[in-house]
This record gives structure tokens, C-alpha cells and sequence, in this order.
């Protein structure tokens, strides 16, 4: 087994949830899993005993190099704001420190640095609107290089910033990518070109959605609460984000398209800004404008309109309707 | 008079801070300081009003549930919009479960964690705690984490996922439930009854939420469950005599009416409960990082403008009043006005102190699960979960109220040209957390934080740790 690795949490510009959706580790526990995984958490700002200076003394340890830091945290985005002086959000417990200041340090004596969740990846929800907050990830400042930390930054394992994005994470992103760390398996093939731990990026979340025959017959809901695709006509993106997530249940069982909500993209850098309303589909003559990432135009449209016509009378009436009105019929049983 | 600045709190939701004067070991004033500022406000300004709901459950990770409910309400009264029977339900059901989570997390993770301190080690009982619940050691931390997993398997299974679900919206949910889906959340609420039956209450729900006063509390201290082992030490340290505000309550409750209200709305002062009126709400920035507004203003004109240079404020956080004055929120409000026995007997003897919030938290889990079990029996599979409304917003404007874990959480809206307007939340934690106002007024925190005992060479009071975590602050919350 590896030698113990030490862990450190910090979280700035975000809601907490990505520590909250972690707690919801399951085989084993998050308790469990850091203890097998031989990762000791030196400090997290909601699961630790320490409080107020015995915190700082920890972050000051870490800083002067007394107590090493293996893997750094960065949970939320990085506060700029207002004017670039970072007083958005200044560090408790140190003087006048900007949290963006304490984080840049902290990074650079860091062996792995993670940024979890898309906040800390690429700025994230706290990026919407214009912004006034000034918030940004760890090295993407939404798809653009110039975060916090600049464009080439390694950590000094030789490792960019792990993004794993996502809004929250789910748990086994976080203590799957953790496993290969403790294990000093993590390498840079292991990422994608925004970082991303390509175990997330190979996938869509189209991949096992549970509406995969209403979209493979462009069968659509209208509304919200209907059991059809919702590309069509109500903004699922789930063709064109990375994700496992109906692959991958999320809270035993779910995924935002088992909960009968569209795909936002979460795990996608600039996702708080689509450019219309997160329920709309933007068409241009009819024909959704985000199609599969890698699929022709004119075959989407062939596909679709041959499908269209081929809708058996289940999908069609099964897609805007709440619950199953008409269930497959089994071959050779019937009267 | 010595200066400390305690800070930063873990153990907390978000960033919190607090600046204290001390004389003769105890505290003459507290400034309590929310060190984050991240702008939601602002960044629905000009939105399409359904994006409020992709937005606002990310406002907090811990409250999720609580904040897109508050939008939902805020818009469906903007659309006229009826919620049905079944959407109705699903909603409670999965604020229910975000509220006992939530609670038990602070119980489980939060709060206890403060009692395995060394300050505390000559205490008879201190191995026996520092064993069950030192943080992320403690043999409680495992058992609750995996309890509290698989509890959120109910919003997996009803909202796709927790936290930031998306399945809550104006007209009801957008999950359609199925017969046998209904058993499966009642095996669901099953396994944490059992989880708190048999660990935290060592006695069953019923008896534990039909308790009368607190003697009869004390006649159940010798069983050997979580909460007992609070219990026990609480008196001993003095935490019903800790933590004092101004015992002037405030719950929401459900105003729309509807036929599932859990809590009564109402105001409790100078020992009564009096009607709630929410047009009398208004937020000061006097003690602000915000560019000072030239009088405290309702929400629904309330401005959220961060002032770009230090101007002598010390929060980020506003300052909500009720009719002029700060209100405590939370579970002890809610049962206090629901007029439990066992809160009305706990408030007549000590008020709302450390003992008595704590109580009224665990109080409320044991009331939470018997009534999500009814609220799924009343689930009919057959008919809607969702209505829709009929073209797009117009101009109107509307508000959501809701009680979250740590208290009333409200949203105002005004919608114009389909787009919105204005936007102003008002979050618990706002509420108890809240600065000075113009008149000089405390917060319910500050008020509460006075003539607290520090101990010689305390650089973290433990008392004030005590105290600070009785509120369960959530800070991201606060300022939004």
C-alpha cells in the first residue's frame, strides 16, 4: 500500500454542495472509503474537529511546508470581485488575505490539486449573469485558459489541475479519481484537454438514458412531468455533455433525466450561460441547433423524419403522457 | 477589554466569522461577520423566471430543496398557477427529507464533534463522547453517513438526485410516481425510522414526539441513545442558560392555504403568537458592505448593490427586520408556534437557549418521519403530478415562503416583459445571523452572544462555539 496521503479541503466562491453530495459516498462510506483509501483529511471546512485558529494553524503549517500536503481541494469558485481585489471573499482567521491569494499559495505547495465541482473548475453557476462577482476556476476561466492559477500550471506531481466538474459532483467521481491518487496511479493520460478525468468525458449522459427509445423515435414530451425526449422541444443537452450519469445512478436510483428534469450540462465549462432559457430548445427551421456533438446535420434530419414516421402509437402517446399508458406487447401471449 | 476574532468556524455551512470585545471573561459585543459575497440576486436580473430554478438551488448545497420550493411558489403565484394534489405532496415529501437530514447532519456532524474537545477531557463523561462522536473518527460519523445516504435515496428516486434536484417546479414535480414506487419510499422512510428509533431517540418516534414537558424528557434520559447522550451533559454545562436571544419568534409556515400545511405561520412576542404579517419585513444595509439605500426597504423593492469600496460596514450580510425588529428562526420557532407541549414547557423555563434548539431540532425529526409516511400513503398514482401553465409570464409579481431546515426562507419576484424584474431572498440564517441595523439593534446572534463566559486563555471560547452551532448556520445562504 501507498503511503498515507494527506488531504486538504478548502471551499470559496460556492454553495457547498459538492462536500454535501460527497457525504453521499455509499460502498463504502466517505468515513470508510478515505480510511481504506489510506487518505487522512487534515482539514475540511464542515467535516473536521479543528475550528478558528487551530484551522489556521493547520493552513499555516501547510504553507510553511511543516505538514505536507498531498492533495489539495478546491471546492467552489475563486473570487476576483469586485475590481480584482478578492474582498468578495477574504480568508477568516488571516489578515487582510484574499481567499484567492490563500488558494494560489496553497496550490503551489500541493503534490495533486483537484478542483471539484464546476464552480472550482471553470467558475460555474457563481459566473452567471455579468459576472459582478468576477469568479473564475483554478486554471479555466469558463472555456478560456486564465484562471486563478494561469495557463501552464503544474502541480508538483507534474499534474495540470484535476477539473472534475460537475454541479454538484457526483460521490464516486470524487472518490474514484481520490483511489487513483492515493494509489499514485494518476496520470496525464488519464485527463481530457479541459482536465477532466477522461473515466467522465468518454461518456454523454445520453449513454443509458432511460428515454433512449422515445429519443431514437423522436418521440418528445411537451412539458415537464411527460415521459418522452426532452431534446426536442424542452433543452435536454444530454447528447452533448460528458457524463455518466445514466450509467451511474445518482442517490440510488436517480439522474436529472430519471427525475424528470432535461440534461443542463453541468459538467460542461460555461454551463450557467447557455444563451436562452435552460427549458428551450433553439431551433433554426425546426431543426434543434445542438445536435450530437459528431453527427451530420443532414442525417439527423433524414434519421429523424424516417423515425418520426415510424413512432409506433406506445412511443407516441407513452411521450406526453405522465405515467405508461401503453406497455409493450409481449410476442405469441395474446388471444 | 481584550479584542478576539474567532474564526474561521468549520463545522459550519459557509464562511462565518465573529469579532469579539471581552471584559471580566465575558463577552460585552459581538459583530457577527458572513465574509462572502457571491451576487444571486444580480445574476437573475433580466432571466427568463424559469431559469430562477436552475440558479437558485445552487445558491446552497446544504438548503437546495428549501430554495427551489421558494422559487416555485414565488412563481407560481406570479402565474396563478395551482399546484395538484400529488405535486403538492411530492414537494412536501422531499423538503421533509432535506429537513431531517439536515437536521441529523448537524446533530451527527456539526454539533456533537464540540464535546470530544479537549477543554472538555476531565469530564466523567468525555471518553465515552470523544469515542462516539470525535469528527470523522467517531464510531457515530459512519453509522450516520451511511444512514443519511441511504435516506436521500428517496430524492434520487422522486428528484433524480440531492442536492441541486430539479425536479421541483411551479406546477408540482416532474416525476410521476408509480404504485409500487410508493412502497419503495416507505421501506426508504422505514430504514431511517429504524436508523432513529434503535440509535438517536432509544425510543420509538410516537413516544418520543408526543412528549408533554420536560420532565417527561428527563424520564427517558437513562436510555442509551444519541440524543441522551446530549441530553445528559446539557443541563451540567449549562447550555439551557446559553445563548439567549430575544425570544421573539417568527415561523412562515405554509400561508398559500393549502390542505398539507405541517406548520403554522405566526409571530411569538412578549409571550404570545401573534398573526404574521409579511408585508411588514424590510432589510437595512446600515452594517453592510452594500451601498447604503436611504431607508430599510420591503423585498420586494429591496436592492442588492455591493459597495465597491470598504465603507465602514462589517457583513456581507443585510439586516432583515420583522415590524422594525430582528426575529430568531428555526425549529424551535416552528414548534414553539405549532404550540408543541414539550417546546411551550422548554421556553417557558429557559427561553430559546443552546438546550432548547437543540431539542426542538430532534423533536421536529421525530415529527418529520411519521408524516412523510402519511403524506406518501396520500399519493394517488392515477392522477397529475404536474400542471403547466398556459403561455408565457406575464407581468405580475409574486412571493414564495417556505420553512427550510434552519428557519423562514423567502423569495420576492417581480416579473416584467417575461423577464425578471427583481429578485430578493431572504434566508434564515439572514434572519439570526443578521448585523446591526440603523437603530443599533442586534441580530438575534449578537443579542444571544453576550455575557458568554470565556475561559482564561480561551482563543475559541467553547461556549461561543456552542452557541454560534445551536443556529446551524448555513452561510452560503445568508448572503447569497
Amino acid at each position: 500500500m501507498s503511503e498515507m496521503k494527506n488531504m486538504l479541503w478548502l471551499q470559496s466562491g460556492g454553495c457547498g454542495g459538492c462536500s454535501l453530495s460527497l457525504m453521499c459516498a455509499e460502498s463504502p462510506n466517505l468515513y470508510s472509503a478515505l480510511e481504506l483509501a489510506n487518505i487522512r483529511l487534515v482539514s475540511h471546512p464542515s467535516l473536521n474537529q479543528a475550528s478558528g485558529r487551530e484551522t489556521v494553524k493547520i493552513l499555516e503549517d501547510a504553507l510553511s511546508g511543516e505538514l505536507r500536503i498531498d492533495i489539495f481541494c478546491i471546492e467552489g469558485s475563486i473570487m476576483f470581485g469586485p475590481h480584482g481585489s478578492g474582498r468578495f471573499h477574504m480568508a477568516s482567521g488571516f489578515d487582510n488575505k484574499p481567499m484567492k491569494d490563500l488558494i494560489s499559495e496553497l496550490a503551489h505547495v500541493s503534490d495533486y490539486v483537484m478542483a471539484v465541482g464546476s464552480c472550482a473548475a471553470f467558475g460555474g453557476i457563481t459566473a452567471g449573469g455579468l459576472n459582478e462577482a468576477e469568479a473564475r476556476g483554478m486554471v479555466f476561466d469558463g472555456d478560456i485558459r486564465g484562471g486563478l492559477l494561469g495557463k501552464n500550471f503544474l502541480s508538483r506531481a507534474g499534474l495540470p489541475v484535476i477539473n472534475l466538474s460537475g454541479c454538484p459532483i457526483h460521490p464516486d467521481w470524487v472518490m474514484e479519481t481520490l483511489y487513483q491518487i492515493a494509489a499514485d496511479s494518476l496520470s496525464h493520460s488519464d485527463l481530457d484537454s479541459f482536465y477532466r478525468p477522461r473515466f467522465l468525458s468518454n461518456r454523454l449522459v445520453h449513454h443509458g438514458c432511460s428515454r433512449n427509445e422515445f429519443y431514437e423515435f423522436k418521440a418528445s414530451a411537451q412539458n415537464l412531468c411527460e415521459q418522452g425526449c426532452l431534446m426536442e422541444n424542452i433543452g435536454c443537452k444530454g447528447t452533448q455533455a460528458a457524463g455518466d450519469c445514466n450509467i451511474r445512478p445518482w442517490n440510488g436510483s436517480g439522474s436529472c433525466i430519471t427525475g424528470g428534469y432535461p440534461c443542463i450540462a453541468c459538467t460542461e465549462p460555461g454551463f450557467e450561460e447557455p444563451g436562452h432559457a435552460f427549458l428551450q430548445t433553439p431551433k433554426i427551421a425546426g431543426i434543434p441547433v445542438g445536435l450530437p456533438t459528431d453527427m451530420p446535420k443532414a442525417w439527423f434530419v433524414a434519421l429523424a423524419s424516417l423515425a418520426k414516421a415510424a413512432t409506433p402509437k406506445r412511443l407516441s402517446v407513452n411521450a406526453v403522457s405522465e405515467q405508461i399508458t401503453y406497455a409493450p406487447k409481449s410476442k405469441g401471449k395474446e388471444e | 477589554m481584550s479584542k478576539l476574532i474567532v474564526g474561521p468556524f468549520n463545522r459550519v455551512e459557509g464562511d462565518l466569522k465573529v469579532n469579539l470585545t471581552i471584559k471580566n471573561d465575558t463577552v460585552q459585543r459581538a459583530e457577527v461577520v458572513s465574509p462572502l459575497y457571491r451576487g444571486f440576486e444580480q445574476t437573475l436580473q433580466g432571466r427568463d423566471p424559469s431559469d430562477a430554478l436552475i440558479y437558485v438551488p445552487r445558491i446552497c448545497g446544504i438548503c437546495s430543496i428549501s430554495q427551489s420550493i421558494a422559487a416555485a411558489r414565488a412563481l407560481a403565484a406570479v402565474q396563478n398557477l395551482t399546484v395538484p394534489h400529488n405535486g403538492l405532496y411530492s414537494q412536501n415529501i422531499i423538503l421533509a427529507a432535506e429537513n431531517a437530514a439536515d437536521h441529523l447532519t448537524h446533530f451527527y456532524m456539526f454539533f456533537m464533534p464540540d464535546f470530544a474537545r479537549e477543554i472538555y477531557q476531565d469530564e466523567p463523561w468525555h471518553d465515552k463522547i470523544h469515542t462516539r462522536f470525535r469528527a470523522l473518527r467517531g464510531t457515530a460519523g459512519k453509522e450516520f453517513l451511511k444512514a443519511r445516504a441511504e435516506f436521500f435515496h428517496l430524492v434520487g428516486l422522486m428528484g433524480g438526485k440531492w442536492p441541486h434536484t430539479l425536479s421541483l417546479q411551479p406546477g408540482g414535480v416532474t416525476r410521476a410516481l408509480e404504485k409500487q414506487e410508493l412502497f419503495k419510499l416507505k421501506a426508504i422512510v422505514a430504514a431511517m425510522r429504524h436508523f432513529l428509533e434503535q440509535t438517536l431517540f432509544a425510543c420509538s418516534l410516537e413516544e418520543f414526539n408526543s412528549l408533554k414537558n420536560e420532565t417527561e424528557l428527563e424520564n427517558l434520559a437513562e436510555r442509551n441513545g444519541d440524543f441522551q447522550s446530549f441530553y445528559r451533559i446539557s443541563k451540567p454545562l449549562n447550555l439551557h442558560k446559553l445563548g439567549r436571544a430575544y425570544d421573539r419568534f417568527m415561523s412562515y409556515g405554509v400561508e398559500n392555504g393549502n390542505k398539507a400545511q405541517f406548520f403554522k405561520a405566526g409571530l411569538f412576542q412578549n409571550e404570545t403568537i401573534e398573526q404574521l404579517n409579511t408585508a411588514l419585513i424590510t432589510e437595512d444595509v446600515s452594517h453592510s458592505w452594500m451601498r447604503h439605500a436611504t431607508k430599510p426597504l420591503h423585498p420586494f423593492d429591496g436592492q442588492t448593490l455591493p459597495a465597491s469600496e470598504d465603507n465602514g460596514g462589517y457583513s456581507w450580510c443585510k439586516a432583515p427586520r420583522m415590524d422594525g425588529q430582528p426575529v430568531e428562526v428555526g425549529a424551535l420557532a416552528r414548534h414553539l408556534i405549532n404550540r408543541h407541549p414539550l417546546i411551550e414547557d422548554l421556553i417557558a423555563q429557559y427561553g430559546g437557549t443552546v438546550h432548547t434548539r437543540v431539542i426542538a431540532r430532534l423533536l421536529e425529526v421525530s415529527l418529520l418521519l411519521p408524516q412523510m409516511e402519511d403524506w406518501i400513503e396520500q399519493i394517488i398514482p392515477t392522477e397529475t403530478f404536474c400542471h403547466h401553465p398556459e403561455g408565457g409570464y406575464e407581468d405580475g409579481e409574486g412571493f414564495g415562503l417556505v420553512e427550510a431546515a434552519r428557519g423562514s426562507l423567502g423569495h420576492w419576484l417581480k416579473v416584467k416583459n417575461g423577464q425578471i424584474a427583481n429578485y430578493q431572498i431572504i434566508a434564515p440564517t439572514t434572519w439570526n445571523f443578521s448585523p446591526r441595523d440603523q437603530n443599533e439593534i442586534m441580530g438575534p446572534l449578537e443579542k444571544a452572544l453576550l455575557s458568554t463566559p470565556v475561559r482564561e486563555g480561551e482563543t475559541e471560547p467553547v461556549a461561543v462555539q456552542h452557541i454560534v452551532r445551536s443556529f446551524d448556520p448555513c452561510m452560503v445562504c445568508t448572503v447569497h
